[in-house]
Formats: structure tokens, sequence, C-alpha cells
């Protein structure tokens, strides 16, 4: 037995005044932190297991909990910060890869807030949204060269508002939690993601408004599952691990689980990195159509990939091969579980590679052809109007819709010990997650952004998002060099 | 007619309906004064109890045929214009007739000088029941039968 | 429909708001040889200890009979009930024509064989009239012996304890509440009892009362004198069944009635003390002499009467009473041949479950009484108990049903 060198991230600060020992962090932590000494007639902690979900804080009834950061650091170092220190450690305990969950927090820059959005001033005056119709919607899909005669066009999905609920597979997230997302989908008018996971078939009566997500292990992949959904999504890969596949450990394939994904329970869930099937760009080609082939043509197929160096090019590729809709998952996206080293150092942000992209397939006269969905961390409505002028048809969101149900963003996902019964498959923490309750607030988020999109149209005079859609002109970049302005295609502020 | 009905789908098992029901019949109506000052402490009318695999909270059901009614020997327990059931705390004596009466184990003993018996009176002195009104899951809910 | 009830306590009450819960319209007369409105017979201990004032004393609101359509008529004793012309006639001459009539005449003090009853300051205690009474003789300096260690007498013991100079109970058997509690469950009470200053003589009787106006002291059968100034006798009631039995019901004990309250003559029922009805559990007729029975009793008379359909009342013998604030609750069958026992002894008490044949038959709680109405209703409802030892469990409750009588039941 050696000594423990791992300290504790976080301690717990009680205000043993205000506890008034009714025991709910302790009834409600499915860490164990919290434990009752009935002799001294105190409640205590194990500050080793706090992840700092911040669930008791917010059950104590007499605010008595405070969560602090660990004071005990190694000495201040810019280099070898206490986190540095503290990953070695654990590597030396276990000899492990090093899990984490979420997007990267590391420091990269965040291309959105440094960029401005215009308004009107005088000439093109401002558009009211609250007398003026302002017109969001929009429409995801192929679209021809020419109106055809007859009339018909590629199968489209209709927005209300160009935002969607990115994939998150049941498996990684409960059912309680999707169905929370499938519910505030419809009620909204847009779509969510099944994610790789499959579609469980309680949910099915939500397919009108799901996007059914093929990804390389093929989990509930079968006719019924693709004719249940509005559109079909490619999996190559995803923003948070590029170039790796996914792992849903044993423990969480439970029967719902197993029955959903087509695997024997207690086996892990493995994605490989590739689809076995799609070694050439000719090899995409061939999944689409057969996909396109097994339902009819009704359903548009979008293709996902992560934001890697030479996006543009694989994104034309992508639009050749025939995609509905090309999908763009930036470095900043979210994960149930992923190495922490990958996570943190691969692929490029979501706000270069778009404009990347948008420019690469005008260029190539392509560009009308597939619709742009992005994603990888868009946190407020002001992400979403810069996406929409650096080129975007709509975004994915899931972090954002996480937080609106519940995520305090501890990170801890790959614990399977999800205090707020999101990525979690024990009965008992799923159960917290009602989706009576969470489905109005995932909802709610989407109307508030929707009133903020429309009230920053309306002050750029734009009374329809369409008119926004790759509009550089509505923005500037602010603190930004010269080749990242170039490659986002805009001007400094200040200049023309 | 209205009652409190606990929907074992959603209980967490938090027990946060006890302390705001402690709470709402308290004097000082302070969680902490409640908990910590007053002397005696008040009791929860509220139960929630904890089976395999589910929790339900029980309180009293106001039955229209109330057996405790039918029990109680001093006319104490009876029921209010507006149709539902409650102690007259000046008449109860704490015999626990009601108590040996009620089949959901609703009624507690209270912890006052005369030991008379408590139990769910829908918040009327709240003016809505605490409980329902701070369930973090919506595992409580005020149904008309 | 004229109903005339003899009788004033609680089987007069359940029959009077049952016929009005039924809509009957009756015209209803209330006989009683008492001077005052319902009260909480049980309460007279209550009263007599200064725990309960009396305002508190009655059963229901003053306006009580009015508001039901009742009428009560007191200070007036039936002598003699006329089933022929249905008519019940008082001592004073006044006759009582009805429909149906309820025999609610409870039960009275037995009288053993004891010399000097007649003397000064020996008192019954049944009445109300009873604790003013002794009120008015108990003073510091009062030596009080009980004749009986059943209900009546531990609860007048408790009441006079706090004020009396000495309390000491004689009691026939060898333990105390001898027909509620066994062998092993008495001395918990008589620990108790004893830490607050009360004596116990068992297994003896009171022989005779000596005094030369007032009681001085009493002899018991062994020989033992205690010192006395106030006598009680708590030893056994006896049901008061001479009018009915006159009147050509049947009558042996008790009188026994069915399930409606009924007796074997058409139009006259019997509730309360008077009675002997069936036992749910052991199916034999006996005399349960419990207020909530008596009520139950008086409101099936009520519902036959109003020809509404109704469940029958579940009878059995069950207690709920505290001694110096420490409740005990007793229920069914308690002990007795074939019978499995279930306990629990924590700090706040012992619980005895008693199983049999699958069911639960009966529970003696000490200390250990919340949420005892759970089991009373597996009692009644002879609900199969495949596993007891869940029974005696901390976290029995409602959670032990299944899941739809859980949801049922919660509705």
């Amino acid at each position: 037995m050696s000594l423990e060198m791992v300290l504790n991230d976080f301690r717990i600060e009680r205000d043993n005044e205000k506890c008034i020992r009714c025991g709910v962090c302790i009834r409600q932590c499915a860490n164990d932190v919290h434990y009752m000494d009935e002799e001294s007639d105190i409640v205590l902690a194990n500050n080793e297991a706090c992840v700092n979900c911040l669930r008791c804080v917010t059950v104590c009834p007499t605010h008595a909990i405070t969560i602090v950061k660990e004071p005990n650091q190694v000495r201040e170092n810019a280099n070898w910060t206490n986190d540095a220190v503290r990953e070695i450690q654990m590597q030396a305990k276990t000899g492990a890869v090093l899990l984490s969950g979420m997007g990267t927090p590391k420091p990269y820059p965040i291309y959105w807030d440094k960029m401005v959005i215009n308004a009107s001033q005088v000439t093109n005056p401002s558009i009211d949204p609250l007398r003026e119709p302002m017109e969001t919607r929009v429409m995801i899909g192929r679209k021809p060269d020419r109106l055809p005669k007859n009339g018909e066009l590629p199968p489209q999905l209709k927005l209300d508002l160009p935002v969607m609920f990115s994939a998150m597979s049941f498996g990684s997230i409960s059912k309680n939690a999707q169905e929370s997302l499938a519910r505030a989908a419809k009620e909204t008018g847009t779509y969510f993601n099944t994610g790789e996971g499959g579609l469980h078939a309680d949910l099915r009566k939500y397919g009108k408004n799901a996007i059914v997500q093929v990804a390389s292990g093929r989990f509930g992949v079968e006719t019924g599952y693709l004719n249940a959904g509005a559109a079909i999504e490619i999996k190559i890969g995803q923003g948070a691990k590029p170039g790796i596949g996914g792992h849903l450990p044993g423990e969480k394939v439970g029967e719902e689980v197993s029955r959903t994904r087509m695997i024997p329970i207690g086996t892990d869930a493995i994605s490989p990195a590739p689809h076995h099937d799609i070694y050439s760009i000719e090899d995409l080609r061939q999944l689409i159509y057969s996909l396109k082939e097994a339902t009819n043509y009704e359903k548009p197929v979008f293709v996902k990939i992560a934001a890697v160096h030479n996006v543009a090019a694989i994104a034309s590729g992508i639009a050749h091969a025939g995609a509905d809709a090309i999908c763009i998952d930036g470095f900043r996206g979210g994960t149930g579980a992923a190495p922490m080293r990958i996570r943190d150092s691969v692929g490029i942000p979501i706000e270069l590679a778009l404009a990347a992209v948008d420019k690469r397939l005008r260029d190539e006269a392509l560009r009308h052809q597939v619709s742009l969905i992005v994603g990888g961390s868009i946190r407020n409505s002001t992400d979403v109007v810069k996406a929409i002028a650096l080129g975007a048809d709509a975004v994915y969101i899931a972090t954002s819709a996480l937080i609106a149900i519940g995520c305090h963003m501890c990170r801890n996902c790959y614990s399977g010990r999800c205090n707020w019964g999101i990525c979690t498959q024990r009965d008992d923490l799923v159960k917290r997650l009602n989706p009576d309750i969470m489905a109005e607030r995932a909802a709610n988020l989407l109307r508030a952004w929707q009133h903020e999109i429309q009230e920053l149209l309306g002050g750029m005079g734009i009374n329809a998002i369409e008119s926004l859609k790759g509009n550089r002109l509505m923005l500037r970049g602010i603190g930004l060099n010269k080749t990242e302005l170039d490659v986002l295609g805009l001007s400094h502020a200040g200049e023309n | 007619m209205k009652k409190i009905v606990p929907d074992e789908n959603w209980c967490l098992g938090c027990k946060l309906c006890e302390v705001y029901c402690l709470t709402a019949h308290s004097k000082t109506k302070d969680i902490i004064k409640a908990y910590r000052k007053e002397n005696p402490k008040p009791v929860s009318r509220m139960q929630v109890e904890e089976g395999k695999g589910f929790h339900i909270a029980v309180s009293c059901r106001h039955c229209e045929d109330g057996k405790c009614i039918k029990a109680c020997i001093t006319g104490a327990m009876h029921r209010t214009p507006e149709g539902f059931t409650a102690v007259d705390k000046e008449r109860c004596i704490g015999c626990l007739t009601c108590v040996l009466a009620c089949p959901y184990g609703a009624i507690v003993r209270d912890t006052d000088e005369r030991h008379t018996v408590s139990k769910c009176d829908l918040c009327i002195e709240a003016g809505e029941p605490q409980c329902v009104k701070h369930c973090p899951n919506n595992a409580l809910k005020i149904e008309e039968v | 429909m004229k109903v005339v009830i003899i009788g004033n306590s609680a089987a007069a009450a359940g029959c009077i708001e049952a016929l009005n819960a039924a809509g009957a319209n009756a015209d209803i007369t209330v006989v009683t040889d008492e001077s005052k409105a319902i009260y909480g017979r049980p309460l007279i201990s209550y009263y007599l200890w200064g725990k309960a004032q009396e305002k508190n004393m009655y059963y229901r609101d003053s306006g009580f009979y009015e508001k039901n359509g009742a009428k009560l008529v007191t200070g007036t004793r039936i002598e003699k009930i006329d089933p022929k012309v249905k008519k019940a006639i008082a001592a004073d001459g006044s006759e009582f024509a009805y429909d149906k009539l309820l025999i609610a005449t409870g039960s009275s003090p037995a009288f053993p064989p004891i010399e000097g009853l007649s003397k000064k300051n020996t008192h019954t205690f049944m009445t109300w009239q009873d604790a003013d009474n002794i009120k008015e003789k108990l003073t510091q300096e009062t030596d009080v012996v009980i004749a009986g260690a059943g209900l009546i007498g531990l609860k007048a013991a408790e009441s006079v304890s706090a004020r009396a100079r000495s309390v000491k109970v004689v009691e026939l058997a060898e333990r105390v509440l001898p027909t509620v509690l066994d062998a092993g469950n008495a001395p918990v009470l008589q620990g108790l009892l004893e830490e607050n200053g009360i004596e116990f003589y068992l297994g003896r009787s009171v022989k005779k009362i000596e005094g030369t106006d007032a009681v001085t002291k009493v002899i018991l059968s062994d020989g033992t004198e205690l010192p006395c100034s106030l006598f009680i006798l708590a030893a056994g009631v006896r049901p008061n069944t001479a009018l009915a039995k006159e009147a050509g019901v049947t009558v042996n004990r008790g009188i026994p009635v069915d399930e409606w309250s009924r007796t074997n003559l058409p139009d006259i029922y019997a509730a309360g003390d008077v009675t002997e009805s069936t036992d749910l559990i052991t199916r034999d007729k006996k005399i349960m002499a419990l207020w909530p029975n008596a009520y139950l009793q008086g409101e099936a008379a009520g519902n036959h009467m109003a020809g509404k359909e109704a469940e029958p009342p579940q009878l059995l013998p069950m207690n709920a009473v505290t001694f110096f604030g420490y409740p005990i609750i007793t229920a069914g069958v308690i002990g007795g041949e074939g019978t499995s026992v279930y306990s629990a002894k924590t700090a706040d008490g012992i619980k005895n479950l008693y199983v049999k044949d699958g069911v639960l038959q009966g529970m003696a709680l000490f200390g250990m009484v919340d949420r005892a109405g759970i089991y009373t209703s597996l009692i009644k409802d002879k609900i199969a108990i495949s596993s007891p030892e869940d029974l005696i469990s901390g976290k029995f409750g409602i959670n032990w049903f299944n899941k739809s009588e859980r949801q049922r039941k919660m509705r």
C-alpha cells in the first residue's frame, strides 16, 4: 500500500448553523460524498469523491453547502499547473488513458467572441421584430440548379428556427434526457438527433422530428429505424474526438440499451474509427445512395464530419458524393467519454472550418447543392447569428441543450453517476430527469434564442434568416490577425 | 375536493416535502429555526417511504368516509365544510384511536404538550400545499377527486 | 319514519349520522337517563386528571341534535318496551312511539360481593357524574384504593395519581389489563405505572370495606389491610340487558346482534356495549365494548333502518390507550395456539405481531405505535402474508403492497 498522491479536486464547506441535518444532500449525492455522524449530530463529507456537480448545493433547503476548489495545490507554476501535475499522478497510479467528458476546457481562442455584428443606422433602417414579420425558418436539404418542371424538390427538412439538437446517443444519455429533447424539438418545430444508439421504441412516436444516425457501429440500424426518422445522418467523425471511434462500457448496456442498439446485454458497444465499408469517397457515395434507396428517396441524407485540417476538401468530396447536407463538428464539441489528449489537441475551431468550407463550396459552385450544419460549442444566440453569417444554414447544439435540462458541467460523464440524470443508465438517477419539466426547459431555451435572433436580425435591417446566410459583410473581426481575417473572410472592425 | 397524490414514478425520496411540511407547521415558518431552535420540534405530516426501487410519499387521503372520524372518541376528528378531514386540536386528547384506525398510517403523534395528533391539512394556513410547491421533480400533484 | 334511540352515547351518534347521510328524513328521539348531551365517555379519566375541560367533553357541537333532526330527552329512564304496540315507556309514564328502535343502553358497573360498599367515599367510574363526584373528594391527603386493573381501573389510577397521596390497585388476575394483554406483555405496562407511584396487589380481591361513616380501610382476600379514604370500584361491567330481555329480545350476557345490529325482534336494533357482536377473526360472538365499535354498530343500524346499501362494519377487539403519555395499541387476537409471534424491540418500545394461517391476526404495540392502522387494515382485510418478517421491519408501510394496490390506495 502506498500513499495516495492524487488529492481531491474539491472541498465541501458546510455552514453548520444553517445545516438542519435533513439528509437531502446525503440521499441525493450519487458519489456518496455526504454522510451523517449520528453520534456528533453532524453531517460530514468525503471530499475525494466530490466532482462539483452542484446537486447538493442546489437541493439543500437552507443553502448551507459551498463547494470550493481544493485550496491544497502545488506551488503556482504557469507551466506545471496543478492539473498538469495531477494528470501525471493519475497515470502513474492507473497506467490508463485519461478519460474526459464534455468539450475541451483549454484556453484556445474563441473566434465567436472575436467577431462583432452590424446594425442598421440611418440608411437601410432596422426592422422591429415586434411589429413586422421576421422569418427564422430555414429549409435544410439539397437544392437543384434549376427549379424542376414538375416542381418536385429533393426532400427538405423544415426548421422553424436554425437550431437543432445535436447527436447524443441513448446509452451515452438517459432515455428521459433524450425524450426531453425529442419533445422540445416537436414543440418548437425543429429536430433532434438520435446519435449512434438507435431510436428507443418509446421514442419512435417522435420520429417526425428525429434525425436518425448511422454511425460506424451501425447500432440499431434496420429499415424500420431508417424510415422512422425525418432524415438520416451518416456519422464519419465527431468534433470532440476526430479520427477515433466510440466506446460505451458494458455496464451501461442494460436491457433497454441492448434492445435499442441490437447488441447483447453487458457487451461493450464499440464504434470503430472508420466505417469498415467506407474507405474512399466512392464508398461514401455508395452508402448515401443505399440509404436513399432503403428509404425510397424520401429522406435527406446528411454526412457528419469532424473539423480537421483539410476539412474544406473533404466537404467538397461529400457534396460531390450526393449528400443533402454536410454537418461539421468543431473541436470544442462535447462528448460523454473521450481520451483527454485527443479531446484537447485534435481538430480545429468550427468558426474557421465553417468559413473555409463555405468558401470552398462557393468557389466550386456547389454551395447551393448542400446545406451546411455546424456545431461544436454554440453557446448562445449570437454564436448562431455569427455562424449563419459565416455561411451555415443551421447549427447543432448539444452542450447548451444539456445545460438547459440540468447539466452543471462537472465533466464526469464517463463515471455513469450523473447526478442530474443525464448521462447515466442507473434507474434511481435517471428518475431525476422528469421530461415533463425538462422538455419545457429545452423548448424555453430555443424560444428565447429565437427571440434574440429576431432582435439581432431586425437590428441589422434584415427580415429573413436567408438574407443573413453567408453574409460576411454583417460581421467584422476584432483583435484578429490578418491570417485569421482572411480565413474567416472578414474585414476588421473599423475597415469597410 | 382536493387531495395530494404522490407519483412514485418520479419520487426521488429526497424528502424535501417533509422538510417543507414541517416548516409550514412550525411556529416560526423558518426552516432553520423550525429544525434547530423550536422546542418542541414540530413534525412533518408527510411521510416518504422507501420501497424496493421506488419511493412513495404518504399523507392523509381525506377519505370521504374517514375511518379516523368514526374512531375518534372526542369528536376532534371531523370533516370541514370545504371537504377535507381535520383535527380540532382543542378537543384532541391524544388517545391515538385514529392512529389505530387509519389504513394509510397517515396520522402522526405531534410533539405539543398534550401530545395531540396531526395530519395533512392541505396547508390551509400557507394557502397552498408546500410539499407540492417544493417537490423538485413533479412527484406530488394536487388532484381534484 | 319514527326512530327512537334508548341511550345517548357513541352508538346513538353513529345511528343519527347514518340516518342523515342516507337522507332518511327520520324523526329521531334520543332518550337518556343522564343529564348531558353525548360526551366522550373515555374522556372522564382525562377530565378527572385535569387534562380535558368541560367544554371539550362533548362529542359533537351543541347544535348536533337539531341539525340532524333529532330531539334529545334527558333525565328520563325507559322502564319498558312494548314491541306489540311499538312503544318505549318511561318511568315517569311518558311514551315514545317508534317505527324503529335502537337499544343502546350500554353497561353498568358490576358489583362483586364486597362488604361495606354503601359506605361514603366509595365510587364507581363510568359516568361524568362519577368523575365529578371523585374530583370533589380528591385531596393531597387522599389514599385511593381501586378494585380492578382493567382499562377503567388503570385509567382511574392514572388520573388520580397526580393529586392523591397514595394509589393502590387490587386485581384478581395475576397481571394488569388481563383481558387485553398476555402474561408476557402485561409487566411492561405494570412497570410503567409503578414508576409513576401506583402500587399493585395482584392475584387478590377486595373483600371488605371498613369505616364508621366513610371508608377508612379496605381488607383484601388474603387478609392484607390497606388504608383508604377513597374507594373506586372498577371490577367489570355488566351490559344493561334487562330492558331488552323483558321485551322478549333474545339475551345472553349481552344482546346478540347480526352485522346490521338487528336483534331477533323485527324493527328492534341494538348497538354498543350492550351487544354481543361477531369477532371478525374468531367468528364467535362476544361483547366488544369499545367506543369505535359502538359507533360503527350504531351506523350499521342507521344504514339498515334507512334501507341504504353499505358494507357492514368489521368489528374486532382493539384498544388505543396512553398511560402517562406512553402509548399502547392492541387489536385482534393476541397469542393463542398455532400463532407465530414476530417481535421488534427498540429504544422506542416493543412491537409484537401475531400471525396465524398466513394472515396477521393481532398486534400488541408498546411505545412503537406509529402507523398502527396499516396493520389494522391487514388484520381486517385478512391480507395474505408471505413473509411476515417484512411486517416487523422498520421500513414497513404502504410500500409493502404491490404497485397496483399502492396506486389504488393513494389516488
